[in-house]
C-alpha cells in the first residue's frame, strides 16, 4: 500500500517536473506581449484606420448630419454594397487570385434579372434566380479557364470585364433598345424573393425610435429613415459565414493552403482547382446581391452599374490586410476597409472638401495599407534560427 | 507476409530515349533505415518517385508487402502508407503549425453547416505528435515560416507519421541545414525507425547516412552498385563506392601537386 502510494507520488512528481520544464519551454521563445500580437492579426490596420477617420470625421463633420440617424444610414448603405463584393475578393486573394470581372457583372447580371422581368413578362422570382444562375455559370467559366490554363487570373477576369460590360451594353440595347431598363419596381411589389433583395427590414422598430425621440422624423410622424435596407443585412450575413468558414472550416483551411502555396497544398490531396473555381462563382454571387439590391432599391437597372467596383473592392480587401500573393487575410478586415471606404466617401461630401480628393486618398491609404501589410508578412514569415 | 515491406525486382524507368534507372534490386524492411546514396544525376529523384508512386516503372517488377502493385499515383501509394517528404516539404510558411498539419487531411466535429474543424483537438494532436519527434512546440497557431528549417522539416516528418505512414521517403533532409538542425533531423529519423516504420534515406552525405543508416543502396549513372549491410562496409567503403569518391582522390592529388609546385616556386 504504502510502496504503491510512493510510486503514484513518484510519478507525479516526474509529471510536475515535466510540465514544469514544458512551462519554462524553450528558452529560445520570447513571451510577446498581447498587444503585439493584437499588431499581428491581419484586421489590425483595417480596424485603427476605420477609427482614425471616425475621429477625423468626428472632429470636422460633426454636427454636419453625417451621425444623425440617416447620415449614419446614408454611409453604412455605401458601406455594406462595397463590403458584399469585398468580401467574396477578399477569399478568391487568400486563395491567390483575382477577380476584376466583380464590376461588369454587377451590370450584368442587373440586365440578366430586369430585361426577363419587365420585358419577357417573368416573374420576379424567376428573374431573380436566373440571373444568379447565370452569373455564377459565367463565374464557372472564368474559374475554369483560369485552373486549366493556368494564365494569371489578372488576364482572365480582365478579359471578362471587358466583354461583360460590352455585353450589358450590347444586349440591353438589342432587347431593349437602351441602357437605362427601368420599371421593375412595379412587378417587384409582394414578390417574396424581390423582398430579401429591396426591402428594409425592422419597420416598427424604427417607428419607435421615432415615437421616443432617438431618431427625427418628418412632419407626418414617419422617421426618416425608415428601416435597414436588406444591402445591410446581406453584408452582416455574409461577413459572419464567410470569416467562420475561413477561420472554422475545412474549406477555409483549404483557402488559405491554396492560395498560401498550391503546389504544397497539391501535394497533401487539398483540391485546389475546385476551391478557386468555387470562389470565382462567389464572387459573381455578391456581384448578382450587389446588383439586385440597387435594382429594386432603384426600381432600374442600368448598363453602366458597378464601373470600377472591382478596383473598390480589391483597395477594401488590401486595406483589409489580405496579401495580394495570397494565402493570408481576413474577411472581417475587408470589412473595415469598405467601412473605411464608405465613411470617407460620404465623409467628404458631409464635410464639404471637393470630392476630387476622395480619389487622392484612397490612392494613398493604399499605398499605406500595402506598405504595412508587407511589414506584417515579413513578421509573421521572419525565420527564427 | 514478407519479410521486406518494399521490395524492387529489376525495376527500370525509362523517359524517351533517355534510360534514367535500370535493373534496380532493392529491399526495404520495416524498422530499418534504408539509405539511398549517390551523386547529383544518378538516378535518386527518379528512384524514389518510382516508389512514391509519381512514375510506374517500365520495366521490374514493385512488390508491396510482399504484393506485386501499381500505383497510379503519389495519393494511391500515401493510401497504402508511403509518404514521401520532398525537399519542398508541401507545408505553407504562413499557415499555422496545427493547419500545415491537417492540410487536406482537417479532422472535424459538428454536422450539416455546423461541421467544423476542429482546432482545439487538432493543437493538441499536432503539439504531441511534435513533442513526440523531440520538437517542444509552444504555440500551435504560429506561423511556420517562423520556425527553423530542421523544425519544418520534423514538422513534415511528423505530419507524415500521424497520418499512418508505414514507409517514410525522405528526400535529401539534411540538404539545406546547419550541423545542428541535420542532428535533430537525424535524431527524429531514429524516433520514427523505433517506432517500427521504414524509412528510405536519400542524401548523399555520407557523414549523415553513415550512423543511421541500417542498409545503404548505392546508385551510380542509373544503376545500383548493390545494396549492403552496414555490418558489411565501412564509412570509407560507401564513401569510394559513390561517384565523389574517386574524383575526391583526384582533387586530394591535384591539390598536393598545386602545394608542391607553390613550395618550389
Amino acid at each position: 500500500m504504502t510502496d504503491q502510494t510512493q510510486s503514484v507520488d513518484l510519478s507525479k512528481m516526474a509529471e510536475d517536473n515535466s510540465t514544469e520544464e514544458k512551462s519554462t519551454g524553450d528558452e529560445r521563445v520570447r513571451k510577446v506581449p498581447a498587444w503585439k500580437r493584437l499588431l499581428h492579426r491581419p484586421e489590425f490596420g483595417a480596424i485603427s484606420g476605420t477609427v482614425l477617420v471616425f475621429v477625423f470625421f468626428l472632429i470636422t463633420a460633426g454636427d454636419s448630419g453625417m451621425f444623425a440617424s440617416d447620415g449614419i444610414m446614408n454611409w453604412t448603405t455605401v458601406s455594406a454594397q462595397l463590403g458584399l463584393i469585398a468580401i467574396s475578393a477578399c477569399l478568391l486573394m487568400i486563395a491567390g487570385e483575382f477577380d476584376l470581372s466583380i464590376g461588369s457583372m454587377i451590370g450584368f447580371a442587373g440586365m440578366m434579372m430586369t430585361i426577363p422581368a419587365v420585358y419577357w413578362g417573368w416573374p420576379i422570382w424567376g428573374a431573380i434566380l436566373f440571373a444568379f444562375a447565370g452569373a455564377m455559370l459565367i463565374g464557372f467559366l472564368n474559374g475554369y479557364i483560369v485552373v486549366k490554363t493556368g494564365l494569371p487570373s489578372f488576364i482572365v477576369s480582365l478579359a471578362f470585364l471587358f466583354m461583360l460590360r460590352g455585353l450589358t451594353i450590347a444586349l440591353s440595347i438589342l432587347f431593349t433598345n437602351r441602357t437605362i431598363v427601368g420599371g421593375i419596381d412595379k412587378y417587384a411589389d409582394g414578390d417574396w424573393l424581390a423582398a430579401v433583395f429591396g426591402g428594409v427590414i425592422g419597420k416598427s422598430l424604427f417607428v419607435w425610435f421615432a415615437n421616443i425621440g432617438l431618431i427625427s422624423s418628418y412632419d407626418d410622424g414617419t422617421p426618416v429613415v425608415e428601416g435597414i435596407p436588406m444591402v445591410i443585412v446581406w453584408c452582416v450575413f455574409l461577413a459572419i459565414a464567410a470569416s467562420w468558414i475561413l477561420l472554422r472550416t475545412k474549406y477555409g483551411n483549404w483557402i488559405f493552403a491554396t492560395g498560401g502555396d498550391d503546389k504544397a497544398a497539391r501535394n497533401v490531396g487539398v483540391p485546389v482547382d475546385k476551391v478557386k473555381i468555387s470562389l470565382f462563382m462567389f464572387t459573381a454571387f455578391t456581384a448578382t446581391v450587389y446588383a439586385a439590391c440597387q435594382v429594386f432599391e432603384f426600381g432600374s437597372a442600368s448598363a453602366d452599374r458597378g464601373v470600377l467596383k472591382e478596383f473598390e473592392a480589391i483597395i477594401a480587401v488590401v486595406i483589409g490586410g489580405a496579401l495580394l500573393t495570397g494565402g493570408y487575410g481576413s474577411v472581417i478586415g475587408a470589412c473595415f476597409g469598405a467601412l473605411i471606404f464608405g465613411v470617407v466617401q460620404m465623409g467628404i461630401f458631409f464635410t464639404g472638401i471637393d470630392s476630387d480628393w476622395f480619389r487622392v486618398f484612397l490612392g494613398a491609404m493604399l499605398l499605406i495599407a500595402v506598405l504595412f501589410n508587407n511589414y506584417i508578412r515579413k513578421k509573421v514569415t521572419e525565420a527564427r534560427h | 507476409m514478407s519479410e521486406f515491406i518494399i521490395e524492387l525486382k529489376k525495376v527500370s524507368r525509362y523517359f524517351g530515349s533517355v534510360i534514367a534507372i535500370k535493373d534496380i534490386d532493392m529491399k526495404v524492411k520495416l524498422g530499418e533505415v534504408h539509405c539511398l546514396l549517390g551523386d547529383n544525376g544518378a538516378g535518386k529523384s527518379t528512384l524514389i518517385k518510382t516508389l512514391a508512386g509519381v512514375h510506374a516503372p517500365s520495366d521490374g517488377e514493385y512488390l508491396f508487402e510482399g504484393k506485386p502493385v501499381v500505383f497510379e499515383s503519389p495519393v494511391e501509394a500515401l493510401d497504402s502508407g508511403i509518404a514521401t517528404v520532398y525537399q519542398d516539404l508541401a507545408l505553407v510558411p504562413l499557415m499555422s503549425v496545427t493547419r500545415n498539419f491537417f492540410m487536406g487531411r482537417e479532422i472535424t466535429k459538428g454536422r450539416g453547416i455546423f461541421k467544423r474543424f476542429d482546432i482545439e483537438t487538432a493543437n493538441q494532436i499536432a503539439q504531441k505528435g511534435m513533442a513526440e519527434m523531440g520538437i517542444n512546440v509552444r504555440d500551435p497557431s504560429q506561423a511556420i515560416g517562423t520556425m527553423s528549417g530542421g523544425e519544418r522539416q520534423c514538422l513534415a516528418i511528423a505530419r507524415a507519421i500521424h497520418f499512418g505512414a508505414k514507409v517514410l521517403i525522405l528526400d535529401e533532409p539534411t540538404a539545406a541545414l546547419g550541423v545542428k538542425q541535420s542532428a535533430n533531423v537525424l535524431k527524429v529519423v531514429a524516433k520514427a525507425k523505433a517506432r517500427g516504420l521504414a524509412v528510405i534515406l536519400i542524401t548523399h552525405n555520407v557523414h549523415h547516412a553513415y550512423p543511421i543508416a541500417d542498409r545503404f543502396t548505392l546508385l551510380n549513372r542509373g544503376q545500383s552498385l548493390g545494396s549492403f549491410m552496414k555490418s558489411e562496409v565501412s564509412r570509407e567503403d560507401v564513401l569510394e563506392m559513390m561517384a565523389g569518391g574517386q574524383e575526391l582522390d583526384e582533387l586530394t592529388a591535384e591539390l598536393e601537386e598545386f602545394s608542391r609546385l607553390d613550395a618550389t616556386a
